[in-house]
This record gives structure tokens, C-alpha cells and sequence, in this order.
């Protein structure tokens, strides 16, 4: 039995550091929440974990970064994959000179428009989902994901990120514009409908 | 400091007095009084005119109650939004009224915040909290970041409250249907599957109605159905409230609005706390539900860190979002 670390408590999951096999991993252990009952958490520990590493496998095969899995526990919701040494987009992109955030914004336009291209919805897509290693954006966490080639489905994803980079790093808030530029440079379809979606989206809020 | 604040966003108007003792936020009266519509839905106009036949008499009971006269009084506080036109002017008359009269300053402030601010400022050792906000009109996830009070989660189309409301009216409960939901829910036995919405840190509840109504007319089991609503929306809820604490790295969850009445969501709120060994805090019911006090606590904060409104500047703005607020009165 390899000795286990926990790296990281998010909402819904433990990441702890492991060994398979020869290779740095991560196991993502998805957490029973006794504030539900079990027939919810049954239903979204099933769930998610099965979307999350279906999507994942689409993802890289599209051409997305993401951590290479290695194993699947749907029964007790627990995901084994590549350990990423890289850093969090959260933790970076305040610090960064406005060229370099400008390029990496538009880096993950870029790979948001290769998920959309193929129907995939990440669910979650904020700056603490995305990993900087090599030169690449990682993206982690698709637990709240799905297939869906509907207009409305891209642009609530994107409206997920805009509202993290509002929120998270408001001084850059003009980040979101060059997300959208890299992403209306790789979408294959029209990528203003997409983005008018957003507008719409943001009007029906409260007090809009 | 004394201030009188003026609450009218809703079905509710609230006259309270606080003052500022060590900081912290002494209430000396909180009174009301709830517009309920005979039928359907809150009618802006019917509601506004509820208020205003009310509202002075209000004004003299805070007073009574405090045991303060209204030369003692130093500022006059009022809901400038969000809510609906015709009772926030309501208020706001009221306020501008008693400003000039008394020659007392005046001071505008934003409902949702306030309902973060009272847990603040009335319960010990809850300094940095991320608010869970539930009720008729609103759902929010609320922390302070970077200068402002931002909203890190929020209903994609309609409020939790009216959420459970509109399902009561549909089975001639009646208003607010929230406590009768609570009720019928203890009863339950069988989980009815219903949609489970998150994007995000964001949520959303008008599928769920829709699949609660068609239970109903399948004649299912109205415990069960109750039962069901509260603990999928609640789950829901929960979740997105944990998931705002780990993105913003905070220990400490605080509720607020008039669901958070409810013992289910209190119970489920508090054990997601305790598992992620967060803090949990709730104000007492009279300063969850909209109130008064929570709208002159705010006026002092606000008032205190500099911020002067004159009586011509003193409009309403029913589209008056949380993060629009300059926290000028936190570090």
C-alpha cells in the first residue's frame, strides 16, 4: 500500500498524492456528503465520476491538456491520474505581465473553443481548474461537465469563467476579452453567436 | 450612535433602531409588518400601499420600543434596492421625510449586504463569512473579495423562496408557503427524483418546479414531494455554499433571508460546516427575515467610514446588485 498525502481539499473531492505503478499520480477521491441524502449522493458521486473521466479521455483526444487517467472507481468515486507539478491560473495570472496574461488568456480561449468544437461542456470552468505545466493549460475538474452541442450550453460555460475572473481577479477583469478572442479564433462555428449567448445569459441574472 | 433604518424592498416593512456599542451592533427595536396577497403573487402596487397605510405608526413604535425620542436619533438609514419600485419609494419617502424634519442626515444602502453586515456585526467571532443569502426574490452566495462584497454563486432564473412558493400556490398552500413546505416535508418517506442544477458556483431551480408540479398532478404523494424539494434544493445549495468556501479560501459560513427559517436547510448548512471545520453562524429569525435593524446597522457602518448622501442624490435603484457596493468600511 503506497503512502497517501492529501494535497488538496476541494467541495466535493480529496486529492491526494500516490504512486501507480512507477508514476506520480493523483487520486481524486470524490466525498460522501452526510448532508444529503443517500440517494442524491449516491446518484452524483455515480455520476460525476463517470462523466468526469469520460469527458477527460474525449478532451486529450481533441487535442485538450488534460491529466493523463490511469484508473476509474465509479463504485467508490475515485479517479486516478497524472500528477501535475504545475501551478493554478488563480494563483498566476495576477502576477503576470499584462503581454504574458494577455497570451495565456487567449491560450485559454483557444482550448475552450477545442472543447466546444466537440460538444464538450466542462461545467466548471474557473481559474482554479486550470493548471499551467510546459507551456500548456491544463484543464481539471470536468465533475460538473457533459456533452451538449447547444449555443446555450457553451455560453453558460463561458459565463462560468467570466464570472470567476470578475469575481477572482477584478482588476483584470478585461481578461475575459481576450478569452473570447482566442476562442472565436479556434471555434469552428460562428463564435459571435456564442458570444451574444453570453450577453442574453448575463441579462436574465437578477438586477440585470 | 443612534440610527433609525427604513426597510421596504418587498412584502415587508420594518422600522429598526440600533446603536453602536464596541463595534458591535446593539438592537433596540426591530418592528413589522408582512403584506400578504389574498391570492397569487406580491402585487408592487397593493404592497406599496400596504406600507405606506403602516409605515408611520411603525415609525412611532420603534421609537416606544427603543425608549428613545427622535432628537436622540443621529441618522436615518433606507433600502435603496434592490426590490420593487413602488415599496422601495415608499421607504425611501418615508426616510427623506423624517431626514428633513429632523434635520438628521441620510443614508441609502443595499438590502443584500445588510443581510450580511447583521450577522457581522451581531454575532461574536463572525468576521469574514461567505453568506449564503436564500430568500422570495433572492439566492446568492456572497463573500467579500478584493474590496467589494461579490456574488460567487447565484440563481440562474428564479430565487429559492419563490421557488417553494410557486409550487405552494400550485397546491393551494398558502403564503409563504416555505414553513407549510417544511411541514409536509417532515412526513416524507420516498425520494422522487428531481433535476439537480449547478453550473458552476451558480444555480438553477425552474426545472425542478416544473418536474414537482408534474408529480403533483401524477398524484404523488405531497409529503414526498415536499420532502423531495427540500432536499434536493437544499442539497443543491449547500453544495454551491461549500464550493464558494473552498474557492475563496474561508472558514466561516453565515446565513440569511428568510429560508434560512428553515430547520432542514440550518441543519444541512451546519454539517457541511462541521465536516470542512468551518464556523457556522445564523442571526436570530427577526434579523434573518427582512428587517429594519439590518438596514440602519449598515447605515452606521457606511455612514461612519464617510460615505454622505444628500436628499436630492437619494434615489432608489430597484436593479441594485450586491457587488456594485464600495466596501469603504472593511480592510
Amino acid at each position: 500500500m503506497t503512502k497517501e498525502k492529501i494535497i488538496y481539499q476541494g467541495a466535493e473531492a480529496k486529492i491526494c498524492k500516490s504512486k501507480y505503478m512507477d508514476f506520480d499520480v493523483v487520486k481524486k477521491r470524490r466525498i460522501k456528503k452526510s448532508y444529503r441524502i443517500r440517494e442524491i449522493d449516491n446518484r452524483l458521486i455515480f455520476y460525476r465520476t463517470k462523466e468526469e473521466s469520460k469527458l477527460m479521455t474525449e478532451a486529450r483526444k481533441f487535442g485538450v491538456s488534460v491529466p493523463i487517467i490511469f484508473d476509474v472507481d465509479t463504485k467508490n468515486g475515485i479517479i486516478t491520474m497524472e500528477f501535475l507539478v504545475g501551478k493554478r491560473i488563480k494563483d498566476i495570472l495576477n502576477d503576470l505581465s499584462e503581454k504574458e496574461r494577455i497570451r495565456i488568456c487567449k491560450m485559454i480561449g483557444e482550448s475552450i473553443a477545442k472543447l466546444h468544437n466537440n460538444n464538450i461542456i466542462h461545467g466548471d470552468i474557473t481559474t482554479s481548474n486550470m493548471i499551467y505545466q510546459d507551456d500548456r493549460i491544463h484543464f481539471i475538474d470536468f465533475g460538473l461537465g457533459e456533452k451538449n452541442g447547444e449555443i446555450e450550453a457553451k455560453g453558460v460555460d463561458l459565463h462560468v469563467l467570466m464570472e470567476a475572473i470578475e469575481s477572482t481577479h477584478s482588476r483584470y477583469s478585461n481578461c475575459f476579452d481576450y478569452v473570447l478572442e482566442g476562442y472565436k479564433n479556434k471555434l469552428k462555428n460562428d463564435g459571435n453567436l456564442v458570444i451574444k449567448k453570453i450577453a442574453e445569459i448575463v441579462k436574465r441574472g437578477r438586477y440585470r | 450612535m443612534l440610527c433609525l433604518g427604513i426597510e421596504a424592498t418587498a412584502h415587508t416593512v420594518g422600522i429598526g433602531i440600533v446603536e453602536q456599542n464596541n463595534g458591535k451592533c446593539n438592537v433596540l427595536s426591530n418592528v413589522l409588518k408582512i403584506y400578504r396577497p389574498e391570492q397569487g403573487g406580491i402585487h408592487p402596487r397593493e404592497a406599496a400601499n400596504h406600507h405606506t397605510i403602516y409605515i408611520a405608526d411603525l415609525i412611532k413604535e420603534s421609537i416606544n420600543v427603543a425608549n428613545v425620542s427622535f432628537s436622540e436619533i443621529d441618522l436615518i438609514s433606507f433600502s435603496k434596492g434592490p426590490g420593487l419600485g413602488p415599496c422601495l419609494r415608499t421607504g425611501a419617502t418615508a426616510a427623506r421625510a423624517l431626514s428633513l424634519t429632523l434635520d438628521k442626515p441620510l443614508i441609502g444602502v443595499n438590502h443584500c449586504v445588510a443581510h450580511l453586515e447583521i450577522g457581522r456585526g451581531t454575532l461574536n467571532d463572525c468576521n469574514d463569512p461567505v453568506l449564503l443569502y436564500t430568500s422570495g426574490a433572492n439566492t446568492q452566495v456572497i463573500a467579500f473579495a478584493e474590496g467589494r462584497y461579490r456574488v460567487f454563486g447565484e440563481t440562474l432564473d428564479i430565487g429559492i423562496g419563490n421557488c417553494l412558493d410557486k409550487f405552494g400556490r400550485t397546491v393551494g398552500l398558502d403564503f409563504p408557503c416555505g414553513p407549510a413546505i417544511e411541514k409536509l416535508a417532515v412526513n416524507g418517506k420516498k425520494y422522487l427524483d428531481l433535476p439537480y442544477t449547478i453550473k458552476g458556483m451558480d444555480i438553477a431551480f425552474s426545472g425542478l418546479l416544473t418536474a414537482a408540479e408534474q408529480y403533483y398532478r401524477a398524484n404523488k404523494s405531497l409529503e414526498d414531494i415536499c420532502y423531495s424539494i427540500q432536499e434536493t434544493t437544499f442539497a443543491a445549495l449547500t453544495e454551491v455554499t461549500e464550493r464558494a468556501m473552498a474557492h475563496t479560501e474561508k472558514d466561516e459560513v453565515l446565513l440569511g433571508g428568510g429560508v434560512a427559517a428553515n430547520k432542514k436547510l440550518r441543519e444541512m448548512v451546519q454539517i457541511m460546516a462541521k465536516e470542512r471545520g468551518a464556523s457556522f453562524f445564523v442571526p436570530s429569525k427577526d434579523l434573518c427575515i427582512d428587517n429594519g435593524a439590518m438596514i440602519a446597522w449598515l447605515g452606521v457602518l457606511m455612514y461612519n467610514s464617510g460615505i454622505r448622501l444628500k436628499v436630492e442624490n437619494s434615489f432608489i435603484d430597484q436593479r441594485f446588485r450586491t457587488d456594485m457596493v464600495d466596501v469603504t468600511w472593511r480592510d
